[in-house]
Order: C-alpha cells, then structure tokens, then sequence
C-alpha cells in the first residue's frame, strides 16, 4: 500500500490542455473518489495515475517513488475499467489469474491466490465460466477480483458502476465500499454520480474544465461548498441557487428579484448592494406562516418518505424544497419558505467563491 | 353474454392471402437469387459432376463410362504430379500470405503517419485484374528482360540472369511469390479490420497486468483475432487452391508440368485438348479438398468455446 501525490499536473493532448494544473495528496489507504461532470479531466488524471497516459508536466509519486517515466506494469497499480476489460477468450479463473501467470508465479501459488480472492468476492461457483456467460455484476465482481489477486499498491477505478442497473450500482456500491474496509489498499475512484462519491469516499476531489474546484471529505463539501461549482454539483435534488445582492443598510439580508429579502446571520465584508448568488439546501426550507420567500407551488411530488415541492419565485426563480412532514399543497397556492440563517449558504455573485456567513459551524 | 354478431367475411381471394403471407414473401423476394444460384452454380456443377462419368468430347455427347475417367487418372502420373503441385502451392502460399498479411495488418494498425494512403496502396494488388497483374510478373519473370535479374547484375549480385519460369523449382517459387504478392491485401485489410475490433482497453487491462508487447499480441491479438484468421485463410486457401489466371498466363502449367495445377490441368484436358469428360473428372476430384478446408476452419477454428453465449 503506498500513497499517491499529484503535483500540478498538466495534460494536453495535441493543442489543447485538459489538465490545468491538479493538485492532489492521496493518503495510504484512503478511498478518494474524483468527480466531476463528463470532459471534466478525472479520467485522463486517472489513467495518468496508472500509466496510460503521459504527465504533460508536473509529477505523479507513488508512495515514495515519482513515476512519470516509470511504465505502468512497474507502478503496480491495479485498475478496474468502466467496460471491465475482462479478456473474453479466459474463463474467470484465467482472467484473474493472468498478471500472476505473466509475472512468473507458480501455478500452485497462482491458484491460492484466485481462490483467496474467488473467496472474497462469491465468484467460486464461476470460475470455469467465459465473461460472456455471467451478468453485468457478476462481470463487475470478476474485474475487481483480478485487480485484488494482484495485491496492488493502488487500486484504480474508472467509473465501474455505470454500465450497471441502478439497484446492482447500489449493491455493488456496498461492496466496493466494504471490500476497501477489508483490505485497506489505497484507492483512487472516478465517478460523475455525485451520490457514488458522497458514500463511498473519505475524501472528495471536485473536477471541473480541468481544474480542481474542492477536496474534502464528503459532509464537508455538503455543508461548506467552496464555490458556486461544487455548491451545485454536490447534492440531489441539487441546492436552490438565486442571484441577488446585498443589502448592508439596517440588518444584513440577502435582495432578489421578485422583492425577496432574506435575513442573514452576518454580512460579508462587501459593499452594500454588491451582486451575491443565495443557496439554501432543499432539505434546509420549512414552511414559514408569516415570514420568507413567497413561492407559487408548481408540483408536487410525494415519494413516500418525503415530499419534494417545486414552486417558483415572484421573480421566476426555481425553487425545490423537500419536507420530511406530510404537508397537502395544491398547484397554484402560494407559500412561504425560509431557512435557519445558519443554514443559508452565500456566495460571490462575481467570483462565485464562498462567503463566510455561518456561525457556530 | 351474448356474442357479439359479426357479418360473415367473404374468404380472402387466393392472390390477397398470398400478398399478406409472410413466407410467400420471403420466398417471392428469394427467387431470383435461387434463381440465379441454380443456373449458374448447381447446374454447371452438377453437369461438371455427370461429364466426369462420360466420356465426352467437345462437339460430341458422350455416354455414360462409370468411374473409368477416375481410375485413368488414378494411374497418371501428371495427374498425382498437378495434385502435388497444388497442395505445395496453396500450402506455401497460404502460410506466406498468412504471415505477411498478418505483419502487414499489425503495422498498419498502428498510428502511423498518412495510414488511410498506406492502406488504400495496400489493396492495390487485389484491385488490379489478375490477367494484368500476371502480364506484369510475365515480364518481371521475363528470361531475357526480366527487370529483376538486371538490378540484381547491376547490384553486383549474381553474374547470369536468373531463368525464372525455365526452370521447374524456379518457376514454382516465381508462381507462388506471384500469388502471394496478390493476395496479401486481401489477408492483410481483412486481419485489419479484424484487429480493429479488439477493444483498447483489454491491451490497457494487459498492460497494467504487466505485459510486454510480445506478450499482448500471444495472449490478447492472437487469440482474439483467430475467428477472422479462419475465415480470411479458408477463403484465401479456396481462392489460392482454385487459382487458374496466374498460372495460365505465367506458365501455362510448364516446365514438364511443374507449375500444372489441377484447375490449369483441368481446363488443358477438358478444352485445348478436347477430353471434357476427364477435365471434368479433375476438376470434381479438386471437390473432396475443398471440402476438407472447409469443414477444417468450420470445426477447427472458428467454433471457440468463449464466442458461444449463455449456457452452462
């Protein structure tokens, strides 16, 4: 097991960088996940990591060794691949016992170690069989035993999950997660589902256009989001964000369009009237009798466990709010909704980076 | 309940019915193409199989002699000696084809500079008419202007000129390399586009598993890509054991009968030399070879037990 350090990593491919300098220290046997939507650099870095790609500039260490001219058999990392890349011509056993057979191993050594990790991930009744005659999951399951078997200093995945159906993701979610709590390997995850990286990382590296936005563990970005990017990104239903500016005459509160004022707890050093953006988690918004945002209910959408509201603002902003109580809305009555001040997030309407509004957090 | 009383339909006419019958259909639209296969594939060929037990001439009928055309050849030496030569010439050919069609593919799959130039230039042989092709190795091969003894007399080589087609182990490589020349591209294009569905990311999981490059193309390339070997070869083993144009224009099946293969013998007996009935006989007794090839690359090759889904 070892750790990996990003330093400013650059990439381009032909004329166009993709990687605009990415900074990023990967502890020993932390599972951080990279995430970002599609184009957005997490996979180049990825298969930066494993060797596949060259570092344009700045440097990839391993553990204590730095790897840009080190070929990726020499780095030993293991990579599980989003198409699973089994070979379809070796039945499981030879899938995974393919790095060992390359390497020299003995076949009786080689055989313990398939069983071991046959054993690990429930593959043992498969082993006789072809890629072609087992299930997406049971696919899934074979690629990560032939990265286990391998007993890699870095585990690599490349958005395993997304070929699944949505409850084997969820499934094989709990499994990748509990795998790494078993062998603690170091492990790197891309993914562009927000929801995979929030539970199953310690820590999260946001990536957008090639940069990084924020790294930090999964609740941290939740509830402190550096910058109007991630504050979006992180969370679903995504956090409700309404362009406005500040109001510093009398108490400090938030102006939008539409005539809405919202109290906030402290106001950032700037200027009376200076352009800020207002995010307020869906879950954050309650039903106010007197006060709040006036909103016209447009659907409502019960699922049981909660109930999610979609309205609009008087000034056309989208509003969603989910209540965990059992409230009866009808299209078309007006609410009002507020949040704790200590709730509401607040930032640069021209940077789109974070003020700190919050107190006691 | 009461059913609801529906007004008795007239049956559909005959022609009506028809039109709506899927099989009728099927079968209409499958005509012509039977149509065509009878003609000019199943009668030729059965025609061929029956001439081979008569003893027909051009110009003349023939009757029915049983199997006297088979046990003539059976006790010609020419005959065993044109057999011979198209075993030899197939067998080297194919392999020649085989792995330079194979290095071929490999290259130029790689990422070179100009690829789609290159393999447009790579099927070129195959492009040009096989009489055009042979005329030009004619020459190539020519005992007196044979452009390639000369350059190798100017290189300082040899001090004679090579006699290409006058002598018997001469004329059978020139023949071979000549063959060999045009059905590269079709070996070399088919294998590529073979190697092109071999997914990337298996040479990336087998790089990460610590492959050299060797090692990527025996245990990814080779045995991904040996279903569109079997087919490429089969096809290039009946087009090669079948070939007529090369020899007839280079050699004519000389010298003494060096290069006579069974197709070239075939036609001398059967229509220069007026004996239909036992160029038909040689012409069928090429059939059981065929045949072997086939069922060869059929049960040999191409059925592999990772390609057949599903089941246990």
């Amino acid at each position: 097991m070892a750790s990996v350090a990003i330093g400013d990593v650059y990439k381009s491919f032909g004329t166009v960088e993709v990687l605009h300098g990415v900074s990023v220290n990967i502890n020993d046997g932390e599972f951080v996940t990279l995430v970002g939507p599609s184009g957005c650099g997490k996979s180049t870095l990825l298969r930066m990591i494993a060797g596949l790609e060259k570092i344009s500039r700045g440097q990839i260490a391993i553990g204590k060794r730095v790897v840009n001219n080190v070929a990726p058999k020499e780095r030993d990392v293991a990579m599980v691949f989003q198409n699973y890349a089994l070979y379809p011509h070796m039945t499981v056993a030879e899938n995974m016992a393919f790095s060992l057979m390359l390497k020299g191993v003995s076949k009786a050594e080689s055989d313990a170690g398939v069983q071991r990790a046959a054993e690990i991930l429930g593959l043992l009744p498969l082993l006789m069989r072809y890629p072609r005659q087992l299930s997406g999951g049971q696919r899934q399951r074979v690629a990560m035993g032939r990265a286990i078997v391998r007993d890699p200093q870095v585990f690599l995945f490349d958005e395993p999950l997304s070929n699944l159906d949505a409850k084997l993701r969820v499934q094989m979610r709990a499994e990748i997660k509990e795998l790494h709590q078993r062998l603690k390997t170091t492990t790197v995850y891309v993914t562009h589902d927000q929801i995979e990286a929030m539970t199953m990382a310690d820590k999260i590296v946001v990536m957008h256009d090639g940069i990084v936005e924020q790294i930090g563990p999964p609740l941290e970005l939740y509830d402190r989001p550096n910058n109007l990017f991630v504050a979006s990104f992180i969370g679903s239903p995504a956090m409700n964000l309404i362009k406005g500016e500040i109001a510093t005459d009398g108490s400090p509160s938030f102006r939008g369009p539409g005539g809405i004022s919202v109290p906030l707890a402290a106001a950032p050093a700037v200027a009376n009237g200076h352009p800020v953006v207002l995010g307020i988690r869906p879950e954050h918004l309650r039903l106010s009798p007197d006060q709040g945002i006036p909103v016209t209910v447009v659907v409502v959408e019960p699922t049981g466990s909660e109930i999610q509201l979609i309205g609009r603002t008087a000034g056309g902003d989208e509003i969603v709010a989910n209540f965990r109580e059992r409230h009866s809305f009808t299209p078309g009555e007006t609410i009002r909704l507020a949040a704790e001040p200590g709730l509401i997030h607040l930032f640069d309407g021209k940077t789109g980076t974070r003020f700190e509004t919050r107190t006691g957090w | 309940m009461a059913v609801p009383s529906v007004a008795a339909q007239p049956r559909p006419s005959i022609f009506s019915r028809l039109s709506e019958s899927r099989n009728a259909l099927g079968f209409g639209f499958m005509l012509p193409a039977a149509a065509l296969l009878l003609v000019f594939l199943t009668y030729p060929l059965g025609l061929g199989v029956w001439l081979g037990f008569t003893d027909a001439r051009i110009g003349r009928p023939g009757i029915f002699i049983g199997t006297e055309n088979y046990q003539y050849l059976w006790n010609d030496k020419v005959f065993w000696l044109s057999v011979f030569n198209t075993l030899l010439y197939t067998i080297s050919a194919s392999i020649l084809k085989f792995v330079l069609g194979l290095w071929l593919a490999l290259i130029l799959n790689e990422n070179l500079p100009f690829k789609s130039f290159f393999r447009a230039i790579v099927l070129l042989p195959w492009v040009v008419p096989t009489v055009l092709s042979a005329i030009a190795f004619w020459w190539i091969y020519d005992s007196q202007f044979s452009i390639l003894s000369w350059a190798l007399q100017q290189m300082g080589l040899i001090d004679h000129r090579i006699n290409f087609l006058g002598d018997p182990t001469n004329a059978r490589a020139s023949v071979i390399a000549a063959n060999v020349w045009r059905g590269i591209p079709f070996v070399a294009i088919t294998l590529l586009a073979g190697l092109q569905t071999i997914p990337q990311s298996l040479y990336e999981a087998a790089t990460l598993d610590g492959a050299t490059r060797w090692q990527l193309f025996r245990y990814v390339t080779l045995p991904l890509l040996t279903p569109i070997i079997a087919i490429t070869m089969t096809f290039s083993v009946l087009f090669t054991f079948t070939d007529f144009q090369l020899i007839y224009v280079l050699t004519r099946g000389g010298p003494v009968n060096a290069t006579h293969l069974m197709a070239t013998l075939s036609f001398q007996r059967g229509i220069s030399g007026g004996q239909l009935g036992e160029g038909a006989a040689i012409a069928v007794a090429m059939i059981p070879f065929l045949l072997a090839a086939i069922l060869f690359s059929y049960f040999g090759l191409q059925r592999r037990k990772w390609q057949q889904g599903g089941r246990d």
